[in-house]
Order: C-alpha cells, then structure tokens, then sequence
C-alpha cells in the first residue's frame, strides 16, 4: 500500500542525514506522501483526535505529577495545592481530568466508525486487535488514575474493582492482594496505583505506533469498504487529509474547551471532593461515565450460573464484553465491509449503538430501581374488633420443628374459637400464638406506588384503629416489577448475541446492496480527476 | 422483496421506542428527587457571571464569626483572600485631583496597581486575629503566635477525634472545596442553611434538604449576630447567601480568570475553525470525495 518512497532530500545536510536515519523519509512517506482514500468523512478524523488526546494527557500528566504526592494523607491537598497556588494549576487540572472523558468520547466514536464501516475485517485484524489493547489500557490507565486524588470515589471503587478481581478462581486473590500491596486497600495501593498510572500511557503510545504502523501497512479503509485500486482512487494524505484532521481537532478543541473552561467538574462526581474514609461506605459507588456500560453488564449478573456464582459470572461477562471485541474479525462473517451496503446489519448496528447508551445509564443508576410494575404494591391488614385475647405458648424440641409446634398450638386455640391468630417467635425453639375469641373480623386493603408508600399506609391504619384491635394481620403483597437490573440483563444479552449471533448469521444470510466496483466510481462518476 | 423492507423498518421502529423509553425513564427520575435544592441566582451562576466580591467578603465575615467555630477550611490561608480574584485584593490608586496615593479593595475601573498580598493591610489585620499554634523557633515547645498571610486558616479542633467529641459524635467537615463536594454545589449548601424547620428528633435537626433528612449541625445562623458594615440586612436568608458566596470561592478561586481565559480561547478557536474550514475547502476544491 505503501508503495516506493517518493521522498528526496532537498538540502545537503538532508541527504547526510537520509543515509543515517531516514526518519525525515519515514515521516514524509507516512504523513505527507501516504494516499487516503478519497472518500474518507468525518468519522476517519477521530484517529487525529485521539493522538491529540494522548499527547494532552502525558503533557498535563507530567506536570501534574511534578507537584502530585502519593500519600494517603496528602493526595488530595496536594491537588488542591496544584489547582489553587501552581502557576496555571487552576488550567493544568481541569485539563486532564476532562481530558480523560474526551479521549473516551474520541475512542468510542473511533471504536463504532470501525465496527460500522467493517475496518476490522480483513486485513486489518491486526490494526484492529492492537486498537483493543489501546482501549484495555486506557481503561486501566483511567481507573488507576481516578484513585490517585484518593477521595471517597477514588478509594470505594478501587475496593469494589479489586474484589472483583478476587472473585476469579484460584489465581484471584493473588492478583487481588498483588495490585493493593496487602490485604486493603492502603498506602502501598495508592504507591503502586500511582507508578502504573504514570507508566501505562508510555505503553498507550508505544503500542499506538504500532497501531499507525499496521495502518499504513494495510491502508485506510473508506466509507465504501472497497479497496484502493488505483491512483484514481486516493488524494496524498498532506494537504488534503491533514486539513481537514486540522479543522475536525479544532472543532474538537472547541467542545474540550467548553468542558474545561466552563463545566470543569461536570462529568466527575461530587463524592470525590471528599477525603478517602474507610469507615465510611459512600450511598452510591459508581465508576466514572465511560465504564458505567461495564458496571451495568457486571451489575446484570444478579443470579448464580450453576457452579458460578453470581459475582464470577458478572466478573466474566465484563471481562468478555471487551474480550470479544478481540474476536470480531473472524465473528462477522460478511464478505462486504461497509454497513452502507448492508440494510439489515445497519439496523442492527443501530440498535447495538443504542444498547449501549442503555446500559451506560443503567450503570449509573440504582440497580433495584423500578422502571414498570404489572400493578400498586398492596397490603391487606386483618383484625378483630372487640373480642377476648388468648395466648398460648410454643415450645418446639429442635428449631426445625418449630413451625411445626406452632401449627399445632395455632390449631388448638381456633378449637377454642379463635377466629384470628398469629405467632410470634421469641426464640430459637420458643414463642407465643395469641388468638382472639368472638369480636369481629375486619380486613382493610391499602395500595401504594412503591414498598414504602404501602408501609406509610399501614402505619396509619394501625393508628387509626389503635387499641380497638389487639393485633394485625399483614399481608403484603409485591407486584411483578421490571428493573434496573432487568433492562441491564435485556441489554446485556442483545451486546452478547449482536457478536455471538447477528453479526455471524447475518454475515451468511443477508443479501447486499450494489458495491461500488471502486472507490473513485461513485465519488466522480467515473470521469477523470485532477484539477488543481 | 416486501420482506426484506419490511424488517428494516420494523428495527427502525425498535430503536425510535427504546429511544422513546429512556427520554420517559428520564423525566420519571427527575419527578422522583424529593427537595431539590432551591435554585437561587448566584452571580457566579452563567457562563460570563463573577463573584460579587461585596458579598464575598460579608461571607467571610460569616464564616469567621460563625461556622470557623466547628469548621475548618485547610486548603486556604489567609493570603489567598488577598491575592488577585481574591475578595480582599488591593490595589493603589492615584487621586486625579491631589495626586495621593490610595489603596482600595478591589480592582478600580481603570488604571490601580495590584498590592503584594504581603503588603495588603486588610489581609494581614485578618491574619493577625488568628492565634496559631506553631512550634517556638527558641525553646522547640509549642506556642501560640498571631497569624501571618502564609499561615492557613486556623482549624477548630486539632484532629477529627476533638472535633466530634465537640460536636456529638458528628464531624464538621472541611469547608474548602464543600461546593464541590455535593450534589447540587451552591443551591445546595443555601438550600440547607435555610432548611431548618425546628423539628428535632433526639440530637439530630430536621432539615429536609439533608440526605437522610436529620442532620447534627444545629441551625448555625440567627438574625443580627453578624453585624454588616455596608447596610445589607442581617437575615438568615442574606447571611446564608452570602456565606454560601464565600464557599463558592473559596472551591473555585479562581473562576474568574478561567473564565475570562475561556473566552478568549474559545474565540480563537472559533477564528481558527474558520480558517482551517476554509484552508480545507481550498485545498480539496476540484477534488470530488
Ligand atoms: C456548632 C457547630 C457548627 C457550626 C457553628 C456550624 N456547623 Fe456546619 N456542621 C456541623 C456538624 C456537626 C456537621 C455534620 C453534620 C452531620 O454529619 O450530620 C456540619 C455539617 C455541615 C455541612 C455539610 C452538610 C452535608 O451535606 O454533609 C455544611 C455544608 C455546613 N455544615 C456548613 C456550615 C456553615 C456554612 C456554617 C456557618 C454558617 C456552619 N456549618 C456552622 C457543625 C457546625
Ligand atoms: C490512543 C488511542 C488511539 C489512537 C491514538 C488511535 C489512532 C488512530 C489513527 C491516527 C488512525 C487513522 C485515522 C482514523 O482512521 O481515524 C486509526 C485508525 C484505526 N483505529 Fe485507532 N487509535 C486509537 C485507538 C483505537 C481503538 C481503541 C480501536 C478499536 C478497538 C482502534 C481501531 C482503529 C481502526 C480499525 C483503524 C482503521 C480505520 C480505517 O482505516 O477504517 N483504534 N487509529
């Protein structure tokens, strides 16, 4: 794809150094010279975006750490430090922290434009597996430097993450106790989280040249999914795609602004403004927005799998989530890249967008919340009015038969005429059944939204019939309801099967539509190009 | 062929309704929030607002007179309440008509250069009411001293454990950053200022904006305990506002200049986008793609 260097020297010293180190050569075959496709639209200009992001992050990052101290009792007032008393800390910050968020809305769009033009299909697996280990690390890399503040977010999600991990079998608690230093999260954790933290965006860069090198070795996909055939096909990356990557970051720059200038702490979370407590578990624990999709498939696993346990599973699937990622070239069993052509997979595609949206808000919320009910949640109270109390004890001879015993003394007393009776459990073997003779019965039901509106009403019931009745009957009743954790598991099995199912069928079955034969026929009708 | 129409469209529709669902879970979760806190109309609150400094300094005076009694304020010390967007920054300026010198809190409309914090007489009057406990440079023991500039505000209590043995087992927590520590910011922290309705349960006070609605922190304001020397009234309502400004500067000192550097920025950006759209169009005229 390459071709034949095209590059010559100009100057005297140039062609000195060409023989040496042909970097100047490297750098004009791979970002002057190199041909795009001329197709290329918008969504090829995240990949600008991102390089831009990286470089933001390690620049802001250093300097950062310059002033940074990996202390449980200082990181927090040693940011504070940097924002309020370090020349331009008050920019420097903000910079990094939504700097994270916009890489991640960069990644996401690069990560969709890929799954939707088929640029991971052959040949560019490689290209496409080594963006999936880009991704797994800037996932590592941002919740390795979410803790580093070490406020209450900061250390309640190291915990709930690194328990995770010590749900694997055999080699969990291993890797658990490993990456905090001991056995909680502590000072040796924030130590280690910190050198990780400034390691692994070296890593990001270095595995991100070889994610240009496969580029450029397979080329650029298009819009089209058809190769490049021939000279017709492309215009040189310098000027034409370096414009307009130009003019996408600037546009990019402008959004980034916005955040950092006007909404600096908009997409982080209160909670993490307050020191690290230990004692102390925050209402809510939540990751930051990007991995919320993560948190709603774990979250989804709210049932054991056979032997495993509902907190492996959820480990798992996360895990997988991504995992399969790796997989797709070979999952998608079309032959025709580009989802332009392909109708029915495009719709899928859509809905898959939308799945994920849908989980990212089902990460974020509280996962028993109830989004629809087959009816009011209920409760009917029982009682007599008027009549005479009798008690009777129960005293069973192990705790299994208590219920039992009890059955029999309940038996007893309604021999006597007793028309209402309960029991009350006063211990392990021992307890009370009191009944009521004559009076009459009375029932009462209550309806309300939610469990507690239901609870309010019997309380009050209870008080308005007050001495009056010597005791209640309380049966509640809970209406079939769909939550949170539901829609998760609805969403979570369409992200599974659109790889494990759609993608591989559809491939085989789908009819469709016209491919283009190249690239250039459709784009200039045929006729010749080259003006200017 | 029908068929294959058909299906399309039919996925189509899926999507638009679970688009549809979660615009309807959205508005559901918003009904839902018992005691939003009250939006109040901060000047800090658009994009181009500043800090009143005037009702900077009345916070201050609140907080000095009022809550530094069982909270402290770590993150800042006293010079920060004189440096540039400070509440307290001074500046000389020249009378036109006697060619005196005079100094004045806040920047003059035109003209006036910024005094050094260490230099500012306001600042260290307040630093210099402070007693702070700081080690003797002679005898190496422990000693009480007036406040400088650089020392940071002086905390109540000397650890967490003196603070709640104080406070009923409840811990005041630092004032820094506390508009950034909670949902809701500002409104909020004016919200539960004023949000005591004199119910009591045990210890705890009623306050609906509170999570749990019970809070530890008896009503720490009361009409005319804090005297106001530019006439504004001593109610409740002005005294929570305003400390409420203070705090809002005291987590964000320096808004103003972000601000105003965003603007610029943004400016740029926006003649560069031009620029570069234009470079671009240029560059790919006779180029069809
Ligand atoms: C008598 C001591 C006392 C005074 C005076 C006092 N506070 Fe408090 N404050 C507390 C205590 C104790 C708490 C912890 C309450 C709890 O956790 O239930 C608290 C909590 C708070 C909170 C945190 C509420 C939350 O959401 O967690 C804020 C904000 C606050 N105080 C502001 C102020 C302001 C502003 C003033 C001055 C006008 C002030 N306090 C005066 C004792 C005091
Ligand atoms: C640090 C993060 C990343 C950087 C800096 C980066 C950079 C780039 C650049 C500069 C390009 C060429 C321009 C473009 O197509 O937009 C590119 C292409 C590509 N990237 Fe990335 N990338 C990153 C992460 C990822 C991730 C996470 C994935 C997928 C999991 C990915 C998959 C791809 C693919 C498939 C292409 C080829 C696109 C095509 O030609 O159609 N990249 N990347």
């Amino acid at each position: 794809m390459s071709g034949p260097s095209t590059y010559e020297p100009a100057s005297g010293f140039t062609r000195w150094l060409d023989k040496r180190l042909p970097i100047l050569r490297l750098a004009h075959d791979s970002f002057v010279a190199y041909p795009t496709p001329r197709n290329l639209n918008y969504w090829w200009t995240f990949g600008a975006m991102l390089s831009l992001c990286l470089v933001v992050q390690i620049v802001t990052g250093v300097v950062l750490a310059m002033h940074y101290v990996p202390h449980v009792e200082h990181a927090m007032d040693s940011v504070q430090r940097f924002r309020r008393d370090v020349p331009f800390g008050w920019l420097i910050q903000p910079m990094h922290a939504v700097g994270a968020s916009m890489f991640f809305i960069a990644v996401y769009i690069h990560m969709f434009r890929g799954l939707y033009y088929g640029s991971y299909k052959a040949p560019r697996e490689i290209l496409w597996i080594l963006g999936c280990v880009i991704y797994l690390l800037m996932v590592a890399t941002a919740f390795l430097g979410y803790t580093l503040p070490w406020g209450q977010m900061s250390f309640w999600g190291a915990t709930v993450i690194t328990n995770l991990l010590g749900a694997l079998p055999l080699v969990g608690e291993s890797i658990k106790n490993w990456l905090m230093g001991g056995f909680a999260i502590d000072q040796p954790t924030l130590n280690r989280f910190f050198s990780l933290h400034y390691l692994l965006p070296f890593v990001i860069a270095g595995v991100t040249v070889l994610h240009v090198w496969a580029l450029h070795e397979a080329g650029q996909n298009n819009p089209t999914g058809v190769d490049v055939k021939s000279k017709a096909d492309t215009v040189p990356f310098t000027p034409h795609a370096t414009m307009k990557d130009l003019f996408a970051v600037s546009l990019f720059l402008i959004l980034f602004s916005v955040f950092v200038f006007y909404m600096p702490d908009a997409l982080g979370h209160a909670d993490n403004y307050i020191p690290a407590n230990p004692l102390q578990t925050p209402p809510e624990i939540v990751p930051e927005w990007y991995l919320l999709p993560f948190y709603a498939i774990l979250r989804a696993f709210d049932f054991n799998i056979g032997p495993i346990d509902s907190k492996l599973a959820g480990v798992l699937a996360m895990f997988a989530a991504i995992g399969i990622l790796f997989l797709l070239p070979w999952l998608d069993t079309s032959r025709v890249r580009s989802m332009r052509y392909r109708p029915i997979a495009r719709q899928f595609f859509l809905i898959f967008v939308v799945v994920c949206v849908v989980l990212g808000w089902c990460g974020g919320q509280n996962p028993g919340r109830i989004l629809a009910k087959a009816g009011p949640f209920s409760a009917t109270l029982t009682w007599v009015q008027g009549g005479q109390v009798v008690e009777a004890p129960v005293s069973a001879s192990s705790e299994g038969g208590f219920d039992q015993a009890a059955a029999a003394v309940e038996q007893q007393l309604r021999g006597q005429g007793a028309t209402l009776t309960a029991v009350r459990r006063e211990g392990a073997t021992q307890g009370v059944v009191r009944g009521v003779v004559g009076g009459a019965e009375q029932t009462r039901t209550v309806r309300g939204e939610t469990a507690d509106a239901v609870e309010a009403e019997i309380t009050t019931v209870r008080a308005e019939v007050g001495a009056a009745a010597p005791f209640f009957i309380v049966e509640r009743r809970v209406p079939p309801t769909f939550t949170v954790t539901n829609l998760s598991q609805v969403m979570t099995a369409y992200y599974f099967l659109f790889f494990l199912l759609i993608l591989p069928i559809l491939g085989l079955r789908e009819t469709p539509g016209r491919v283009p034969d190249t690239i250039a026929k459709p784009v200039t009708d045929g006729k010749a190009q080259g003006a200017a | 062929m029908a068929k294959r129409k058909g299906l399309p469209k039919m996925l189509r529709a899926l999507s638009a309704a679970a688009i549809a669902a979660i615009a309807v879970a959205g508005v559901a979760l918003a009904a839902g929030a018992a005691h939003h806190p009250e939006d109040h109309p901060f000047s800090f609150d658009s994009p181009v607002g500043n800090y009143d400094m005037g009702q900077v300094q009345r916070g201050f005076q609140v907080y000095q007179q009022v809550c530094a009694a069982c909270h402290g304020m770590d993150n800042l010390a006293y010079r920060h309440l004189g440096e540039e967007g400070g509440p307290f920054a001074a500046y000389r300026v020249r009378d036109h008509e006697t060619g005196e010198m005079t100094m004045q809190i806040g920047r003059p409309a035109h003209g006036g250069s910024f005094v050094a914090v260490t230099d500012n007489p306001w600042v260290r009057a307040i630093a210099s009411e402070a007693t702070i406990t700081d080690i003797d440079p002679n005898s190496g023991q422990p000693a009480d001293r007036p406040g400088r500039p650089s020392d940071h505000f002086r905390n109540p209590f000397p650890n967490e454990i003196a603070a709640r043995a104080s406070n009923g087992g409840a811990h005041p927590p630092d004032l820094s950053s506390i508009t950034l520590a909670r949902h809701g910011g500002a409104d909020y922290i004016r919200s539960l200022l004023l949000g005591y309705d004199g119910e009591m349960q045990g210890t705890l006070y009623h306050n609906p904006y509170f999570p749990g609605g019970y809070i530890a922190m008896p009503p720490p304001l009361n009409p005319d305990v804090v005297l106001y020397t530019d006439g504004s009234p001593t109610t409740v309502e002005q005294y929570a506002t305003d400390v409420t400004a203070f705090l809002q500067w005291a987590a964000d000192p320096h808004m103003e200049q972000r601000k105003r550097t965003g603007l610029v920025v943004l400016g740029f950006l926006l003649a560069l986008s031009a620029l570069l759209y234009l470079a671009y169009k240029q560059v790919w005229r006779g180029e069809s793609h």
